[in-house]
């Protein structure tokens, strides 16, 4: 699910952090610059690993500042394909399932990789696991926000984000996100968690769990 | 910026979250906060925190390992086993790609033995 990512860049570092360590400035530098956000092609970074190198640092004509060549390890969320994740479900809506890990958001399980037969319930706005029974009747799974889901990821998609428009410019402000990953849930072990546990392993807490879907 | 090598390694989700941990005492202690930092910070402890990494330790982790080298498992399948110990049949067939041809029955249930042993269920 985690990866380190070698990296390298030219940090500038102001006159006013001079009294701080080298070190330390990039260290906060590279955090500001990159936790949280996403590096084309490499993932949403976390948090930074290591510096494994510091070039010399130099002083441009015009510019006080500081500006060093490094190179650094970077904690990046990057899991692989058909990789299995545990995520919590957003929110259902036509297109599908849409799936949180709480710092990555941006997951979704299409129409046409839920289990099969599911039906898109308009009423509470979920999606609903007909799961045949043996005398050929339906049993309904109810897949509601919150829950917490097994799901294989299946593709992924890098999107580069364009810069936004000057202030008060009317162009419309494009909002896609620059990474997405897209799961399927159509195996037998996939979906909610509480759909496979298995009796004797849940005790007492899970039946109530099931209770729930009965009805 | 450049990306060098967007795959140096792989970290299981007990490294993450014992760095992450780390970090959070620390920039708390220095009153040196990046703000994007401590958001992605507090969110990914938070999941980490509801997964079975919590649980685990080092050692623990290195035991598994040691026990898992008997199957020809891939290294990507055996980080899964780690971040999600597997206690039934069906989370490993999940996990091993055509685990029905590469693992017999007994390895499977001495899989599931051995992380239950390591990875005690909660």
């Amino acid at each position: 699910m985690f990866v380190l990512a070698e990296m390298k860049d030219v940090i500038r570092v102001t006159p006013e952090h001079f009294h701080q360590s080298l070190t330390e400035s990039i260290t906060i530098l590279l955090n500001r610059k990159l936790a949280n956000k996403v590096v084309l092609n490499v993932g949403l970074c976390i948090a930074l690993f290591d510096i494994t190198h510091i070039g010399h640092s130099y002083i441009f004509p015009g510019d006080g500042s500081s500006h060093t060549e490094v190179k650094f390890r970077y904690i990046v969320f990057r899991p692989l394909v058909e990789e299995i994740l545990i995520g919590k479900i957003r929110s259902c809506s036509r297109e599908g399932v849409h799936v949180t890990m709480g710092f990555f958001d941006d997951i979704l399980i299409p129409v046409n990789a839920l289990q099969h037969p599911s039906r898109f319930d308009e009423t509470d706005q979920a999606w609903v696991w007909e799961y045949p029974k043996e005398d050929g009747e339906k049993h309904d799974l109810f897949m509601d926000s919150g829950e917490s889901i097994r799901f294989r990821v299946t593709s992924e998609m890098f999107e580069e984000s364009l810069p936004s428009g000057p202030p008060g410019s009317e162009r419309p402000v494009q909002n896609i996100a620059p990474y997405r990953i897209l799961g399927g849930i159509n195996e037998p072990g996939l979906g909610l968690l509480t759909w496979w546990e298995t009796p004797d392993q849940g005790d007492e807490e899970n039946d109530d769990d099931e209770h729930d879907n009965d009805d | 910026m450049e990306p060098i090598k967007a795959n140096a390694a792989f970290l299981c989700n007990y490294e993450v979250m014992q760095i992450l941990q780390q970090l959070k005492d620390k920039t708390q202690k220095k009153n040196k906060r990046v703000e994007s930092l401590a958001t992605v910070t507090y969110e990914t402890v938070h999941y980490l925190q509801d997964t079975e990494c919590k649980n685990q330790s080092a050692e623990s982790i290195q035991n598994f390992l040691e026990a898992m080298k008997i199957f020809k498992l891939t290294k990507a399948e055996k980080l899964m086993m780690v971040n999600t110990p597997p206690r039934t049949e069906l989370e490993i067939q999940l996990i091993v790609q055509e685990s029905e041809e590469r693992l017999s029955e007994e390895d499977v249930q001495k899989i599931i033995d051995i992380s239950n042993n390591y990875f005690p269920p909660t």
